[in-house]
């Protein structure tokens, strides 16, 4: 297999020469799956890789056409839903704080592809893409920004709680920062139950300001637990940059005795090259940090327009040089696994996976009065709440 | 060894069992502790054992319910006989704790010194050694993120139990306790349980300073997923204890720092109490008082002052501060129409408060007289010993409020 050789005039725009093989890699594709995963594609990431007290991994990555492809059908499935989400919450169909994760779909992708369903991943209220990408379905997604019953938390989450215990993600917080110790907590269940598994915390650059995510730090750094600690830097804590909160805006370095990696957060690739080696270190080594360098086309939420801090050619700024989406299309042509209207069919196809989801979701019914008080406390051993006659407690409301 | 009794009065207060439930069963043997075998009870607070829960029935009427160390009994056997162990209220809750660790790998301990130095009351002497390091965790001064640690390991099936040095230092980790320790088992629709247990002494001690001295039950009360029990002799405490540690939701345990060495005889059977029930200490027929934790000792000091008087007063413990157990509260309250609640919380906005307003809300057909409520003052604990004594509810006062009520 030849080498490519990517000639990247500057770091921001990359040029991606297409890669010559012996084999010719044109091909029908029908609904964009490749089963080949044969084929090595190898190129190299945007970016090095920045290290602290660590060696950084190699930039050079290698995957398959099936890989590829997959990647670019679960981002663009995770790009349609937040938008559509976006337009429920403008139809208000959807209430309360809606945080929109479009931008940042590399992080969630590249880190499914480099670890298993075993291994745990916790994060705050930004939560949807990384739902899906822990086998969430789109039902249960929109279920549950409706307040539906058929939604993943019964409709009594909503949008900052997903949670899906088979899939390994424990959630979905509302007070950011406070999911870190949590994490260290299932690393610490994991060093108990030495399974050889890994946990992924992940918080923002404004939660990487929370003192209790210096105590997890320490903790996991005394008893080596397992847990990788990730920080999703967006730039902006809601409305304030990062220079304006933070004195050293190096996450990576802030864990000092942790090791760190800062990797583009935008290359899926770096991503789960990153996701893979970290996961390597922390079986062996302990902790380790993580920080992307992303971007959050939409605002903090839907309640913020985002514009009033950065300006407009800022975000399309991003948004042409480094979206994470062209990028992988642009490998996808360049490497001639399809061709641009295939992927555009593809694109109608999601939108129309994703309409039909709402759609059956809009018909799942409201959950019943009677679901206010079920699973407050768990029925068993030594539990019931009783009222004065010994029945338990009920409230009949009118 | 001599029975050593901080400061409630004494062998006094607990030598008056003449007048305490009288339903007493003698083992006819004692068993040690490895002996026993797998099966265990589930005792009501009134003696009575629910049917079934025990797979080897016959045991049932062999078993001491109220095992309080009793003078009037200690003449009749010689030590050697008589059944049960007598131990320390830390070392019954440290007798359940193992127990209940030796018996289900997932039991874990988290706090500061529980490991190698033991415990600052010693609750937790010797599983370090036992157990190991990981599972006696030795963790740095840390609350917040050490309690949010135990729930992040309870997501996935750990029973941890996190002990605060002193409950005061859990406000540190009231987010933890809050939002995610009560709320995840809802706001997940169900996909997790946490069953932790989060113990620690609290109350006022002697002298301690006032940060020492806080009295949290009422923070914690609103805490929608939480259960709350107060323990106040060795038995209750270890009962408690394991009926937490088994309990699938999370439970806070709260024990009192001048309580730590009650002696008291217990049973050495293996038993589990009900998270729910109040404890009848003494029953009687002028007028109710509930009251839990230390203040017990106080009323019982006081009950002996109105029995000499002609009052008849019945005591309850209400041990379960969430939720309250309204079916015992409600019959005594039926049978004196009179309530006195005694307690150590602060008066604004404490469990009595929430007490007064539940026994209210359901029996106020059946009272007599308007509910008092003796709480300890809205103060911070002050240092010097006289101020002090003034903050909590002294013997006196209830006397007092006792004699007002029944008038």
């Amino acid at each position: 297999m030849a080498l490519s050789r990517i000639a990247s005039s500057s770091s921001r725009s990359h040029l991606i020469k297409p890669l010559t093989t012996a084999l010719s890699l044109r091909r029908p594709i029908s609904s964009l799956s490749s089963t080949d995963d044969t084929t090595t594609l190898t190129f190299e990431t945007s970016v090095p890789f920045t290290s602290h007290r660590c060696d950084p991994p190699s930039r050079t990555v290698e995957t398959t056409p099936k890989e590829l492809l997959s990647f670019f059908r679960d981002m663009a499935l995770m790009r349609r839903m937040e938008i559509a989400a976006d337009s429920l919450y403008k139809a208000k169909l959807i209430r309360g704080f809606c945080h929109l994760y479009d931008g940042q779909e590399a992080v969630a992708v590249g880190m499914e592809a480099a670890i298993t369903k075993k291994d745990c991943i916790i994060t705050a209220y930004r939560d949807h893409c990384i739902f899906l990408g822990r086998g969430g379905t789109l039902l249960e997604a929109f279920a549950e920004l409706m307040g539906r019953k058929g939604g993943c938390s019964k409709g009594k989450g909503g949008s900052m709680h997903f949670y899906k215990k088979e899939g390994g993600f424990y959630g979905g917080h509302g007070i950011v920062g406070a999911q870190v110790p949590l994490g260290c907590g299932l690393a610490f269940a994991q060093k108990y139950s030495k399974d050889e598994n890994v946990t992924f915390a992940l918080y923002g650059d404004g939660a990487a300001n929370q003192g209790q995510l210096f105590e997890a730090l320490n903790m996991a750094a005394l008893w080596d637990l397992p847990a990788i600690f990730v920080c999703e830097n967006n730039h902006y804590g809601m409305g304030t940059a990062e220079w304006r909160a933070a004195k050293s805006p190096a996450y990576y370095k802030r864990g000092d005795y942790v090791p760190g990696l800062k990797v583009d957060g935008m290359d899926a690739f770096a991503v789960k090259q990153a996701c893979k080696f970290a996961k390597e270190h922390a079986l062996k080594n302990g902790p380790i940090i993580l920080e992307m360098d992303t971007y959050r086309y939409h605002g903090h939420s839907m309640s913020d327009p985002g514009s009033t801090y950065r300006s407009r050619d800022e975000i399309s700024g991003v948004r042409q040089e480094r979206d994470p989406v062209e990028r992988i299309r642009k490998l996808i042509l360049s490497h001639e696994l399809a061709t641009e209207k295939e992927l555009k069919d593809f694109e109608k196809e999601v939108r129309k996976e994703v309409d039909e989801a709402i759609a059956k979701a809009k018909e799942s019914p409201m959950p019943d009065p009677s679901e206010l008080f079920t699973n407050v406390y768990v029925k068993g051993f030594g539990v019931e709440a009783y009222g004065a006659d010994r029945k338990e407690v009920r409230a009949v409301l009118p | 060894m001599a029975t050593i009794i901080q400061g409630i009065g004494a062998a006094a207060a607990l030598s008056s069992s003449n007048s305490f439930d009288s339903k007493r069963f003698h083992l006819p043997s004692r068993r040690s502790l490895s002996e026993r075998k797998g099966s265990f009870l589930v005792v009501r607070s009134d003696g009575r054992v629910i049917p079934g829960s025990n797979p080897r029935g016959r045991r049932t009427d062999q078993l001491i319910t109220n095992a309080v160390a009793a003078k009037a009994d200690a003449s009749a056997a010689s030590t050697a006989s008589k059944p049960g162990h007598e131990l320390l209220l830390f070392e019954a809750l440290r007798e359940g704790l193992e127990e209940e660790m030796e018996r289900d790998p997932r039991v874990c301990v988290m706090g500061e010194d529980v490991g190698h130095y033991g415990g600052s009351y010693k609750v937790t002497k010797g599983l370090a050694p036992k157990y190991g390091d990981l599972r006696v965790l030795d963790t740095p001064i840390a609350e917040n993120s050490f309690t949010g640690m135990a729930i992040g390991a309870a997501m996935t099936g750990l029973r941890p139990i996190i002990e605060g040095m002193n409950m005061g230092f859990l406000l540190l980790a009231f987010n933890q306790i809050s939002n995610n320790c009560g709320m995840l088992h809802y706001t997940s629709g169900g996909q997790f349980t946490i069953p932790v247990v989060i113990r620690g002494p609290g109350g006022v001690g002697r002298q301690l300073g006032a940060e020492h001295s806080q009295r949290l039950e009422s923070y914690f009360q609103s805490i929608p997923g939480i259960q709350m029990v107060a323990c106040s002799t060795p038995y209750n405490a270890k009962g408690l204890m394991k009926a937490a540690i088994r309990s699938e939701n999370p439970v806070i345990l709260f024990e009192h720092v001048l309580l730590y060495n009650l002696k008291e005889r217990i049973p050495d059977e293996e038993y589990v109490l009900s998270l729910e029930e109040a404890e009848m200490v003494r029953p009687g027929e002028h007028i109710t008082i509930l009251t839990y934790s230390r203040m017990r000792y106080h009323v019982m000091q006081a009950a002996k002052t109105l029995v000499n008087k002609g009052y008849d007063p019945e005591v309850i413990d209400i041990r379960s501060l969430k939720p309250f157990d309204l079916y015992t509260i409600g019959n005594s309250v039926k049978k004196t129409h009179r309530v006195l609640i005694v307690e150590e919380c602060m008066r604004t906005g404490g469990i009595g408060a929430s007490l007064t307003a539940a026994i209210s809300e359901n029996f106020h057909d059946y009272l007599d007289a308007p509910i008092v409520c003796l709480s300890s003052q809205d103060v911070p604990t002050p240092y010097a010993g006289t101020l002090e004594e003034w903050t909590v509810v002294q013997p006196a006062q209830i006397v007092a409020a006792v004699e007002q009520l029944c008038q």
